[in-house]
């Protein structure tokens, strides 16, 4: 056990193939595979697809995690988005809904990251104006209904397929390269970890910490805006009272889960994204399973406190005491 | 016509105008809750409708949500001495000492939609609220009575775990169609009220109910999760209304909208007119000192695709949902 953690990752989809045999015990069809109009339909594709909101967020959410910071309005962000998008869907054409849905998450962004960067408030207050004023900007966006829309296009977004792959997770996975080819394929990733790490030094040292931050916020806005749209596209209307509601809370366990520290510095795009898959194949599986509802926040805090230990160094470290212990037993 | 007359008539007919006027002219100090549904909206507008058919002059304060504001409100009632407050409590506690004041300002108090737990039940003069249990036994006896004998699988999407009205449209229900042994919930999981969340719980009722094969109706403890549930349904090939029977409660614009195309069978009123019979019952303890009942019960109608659903949306359309 000990000699296999320390290798990034391996707890992590360690934990999901386990999440994933259990869901195939409480539901032996899960696994099962078939087209339905043109589109894949599934427990697995379920979980891809629901999972779709939260991978969203957790993209923006891990590279402000990585600069030390934290962002608690993506919910918010999401409603905002959402009641935008459908506020227009019917009136405007499909380029002119998007850009102003992702402008507006944009904005969000921007403030977020105005607060933290130029004015240096807490993250953790900073996104909370938002994260509380988000969600009335939006109620007043809806007017406190849920606004639906019966645009094909905006639909298709939520409901349509690609080659048979629902478009969100499609989205989701071109979010997940693009962002990853940005931070990856240039030396950003290393200069936002340099921000996270010790932000003083970086400064020093010629780092551009501010602009970092002020970017890492913009581009969390971007994602929870798109997250948003899809949410509405999904239900065909944006809920403000509802839509994106907690998911801040699980966009940060995604990144948590996924090994990314809460003090910032090094981070995984990848490992994230795969902590919120974690958190969606647990989620369907307690759907599943048939369970009484009462149980569901029950069993899922369990599974995120084993994922959690699975990770911790000092569990490990103690594993493997154990062990020694074992052996030198006569 | 001679002056005399003329002025004889004038008074004649002004008399007859501000007879009626100032008899019936009641100010009424309503505290809303806030903008918390589409439902609480609804509430608003048509407690406005109501009170200006009785030429009530209402004025409605919002609290956001807030208790505190609610108490502001109350008071601010009493300073200027309406003849009546209504109430739509936000929480159940907490009411005591400012329904007390007005008690001592002899402002009788409605409460609307929601009861509280006062120390005595003699703080306010009556509650008007729908019977959320009744509400689910409206619904299960639609379903016992549309099924007949055959044997059906119910799944059901409860609301938020915790919530009162969920647990009772829950127990409902299950009186409902306890009677019946061919009926037999075998699913039930919480859709927590929302559409998205219908749309989730519903998908995995499909996939672990062969693909929906075994599933012969869907109860759900709103409307909202219905929408959601009939997309799902849609997304997985099945015709709900046809392959699957649905039955939800609050009759929204929204699930009449899908009765009309077929995809939605039926919906139990909460009715969004609480203001109507408090005014009612206002008017009559005013007017003749009628004590009303410490309860008045509101009718927990169901409509079905018979009750032309499209001329329903569009009456309910505007009203806020």
């Amino acid at each position: 056990m000990t000699a296999l953690l320390p290798r990034r990752g391996l707890a992590q989809i360690l934990a999901l193939i386990v999440i994933l045999a259990v869901d195939r015990v409480v539901s032996p069809q899960f696994f099962d595979l078939r087209l339905q109009d043109g589109r894949l339909f599934g427990s697995l594709i379920d979980v891809l697809n629901r999972g779709t909101p939260v991978a969203l967020l957790s993209l923006g959410m891990v590279l402000v995690i990585a600069t030390r910071g934290i962002d608690l309005s993506v919910g918010a962000v999401m409603a905002i988005c959402g009641a935008i998008a459908a506020s227009l869907a019917d009136s405007h054409g499909l380029p002119v809904v998007l850009a102003a849905a992702l402008g507006a998450g944009l904005v969000c962004g921007l403030w977020n990251g105005f607060l933290v960067a130029v004015l240096g408030m807490q993250p953790i207050v900073a996104t909370l104006i938002l994260m509380v004023a988000g969600r009335g900007i939006a109620q007043l966006i809806t007017e406190g209904r849920i606004v639906t829309f019966t645009s094909p296009d905006l639909v298709w977004l939520g409901n349509g397929a690609i080659l048979g792959v629902p478009v969100p997770v499609a989205i989701a996975l071109g979010m997940l390269i693009l962002t990853g080819a940005v931070v990856r394929g240039s030396a950003l990733g290393l200069l936002i970890e340099a921000t996270g790490g010790n932000a003083r030094a970086s400064e020093l040292a010629g780092v551009g910490t501010r602009a970092m931050i002020l970017a890492v916020y913009v581009w969390c806005g971007v994602c929870a805006a798109l997250a948003g749209v899809i949410a509405a596209a999904d239900i065909m209307g944006a809920d403000a009272n509802n839509a994106g509601l907690w998911l801040e809370l699980d966009a940060i366990l995604a990144v948590v889960i996924g090994g990314t520290s809460l003090f910032g510095g090094r981070f995984s795009l990848i490992l994230a994204v795969l902590g919120a898959l974690i958190i969606q194949t647990m989620n369907t599986g307690i759907l599943l399973s048939g369970y009484p509802p009462e149980f569901n926040l029950l069993v899922k805090a369990v599974v995120v406190l084993a994922v959690l230990l699975l990770q911790s160094p000092k569990l490990s470290g103690f594993a493997g005491i154990m062990a020694r212990l074992r052996r030198t037993k006569p | 016509m001679t002056p005399k007359a003329l002025f004889a008539a004038s008074a004649t007919a002004a008399l007859l105008f501000a007879l009626p006027a100032s008899a019936a002219e009641l100010t009424v100090g309503f505290s809303q809750i806030g903008s918390e549904s589409g439902w609480r909206a609804a509430e608003t507008s048509v407690s406005k409708q109501e009170a200006a058919k009785r030429k009530v002059n209402l004025k409605i304060a919002d609290a956001q949500q807030k208790q505190e504001n609610q108490i502001k409100a109350i008071r601010s009632f009493i300073a200027q001495n309406v003849d009546a407050i209504f109430l739509a409590p936000v929480v159940s506690t907490g009411w005591d000492s400012v329904l007390k004041e007005a008690k001592e300002a002899k402002i009788p108090v409605v409460l609307l939609d929601r009861d509280i737990d006062p120390s005595g039940k003699d703080l306010y003069l009556t509650a008007v609220t729908s019977d959320s249990v009744h509400e689910g036994e409206v619904a299960g006896d639609w379903l016992a009575k549309t099924v007949g004998d055959k044997a059906c699988n119910i799944v059901e999407l409860q609301g938020t775990v915790g919530a009162s009205v969920a647990a009772n449209r829950k127990k409902g229900f299950d009186t409902a169609i306890a009677k019946h042994a061919n009926l037999k919930v075998v699913r039930s999981q919480t859709g927590d009220f929302t559409r998205a969340k219908g749309k989730e719980v519903m998908e995995s009722f499909i996939k672990a109910e062969g693909g929906g094969k075994t599933i012969c109706a869907v109860y759900a403890h709103n409307d909202d999760m219905m929408v959601g549930a009939i997309q799902a349904m849609k997304e997985a090939g099945l015709k709900p209304g046809k392959d699957i029977l649905t039955v939800s409660i609050d009759a929204v614009p929204d699930i009449f909208k899908a009765m009309a195309a077929g995809e939605a069978n039926a919906t139990v009123e909460l009715t969004p007119n609480m203001a109507g019979p408090a005014l009612d019952a206002i008017a009559a303890f005013k007017g003749k000192g009628t004590v009303p009942p410490k309860w008045i019960q509101t009718e927990s109608k169901l409509y079905t695709a018979a009750d032309d659903p499209q001329k329903i949306y569009d009456s309910k359309k505007g009203l806020g949902y």
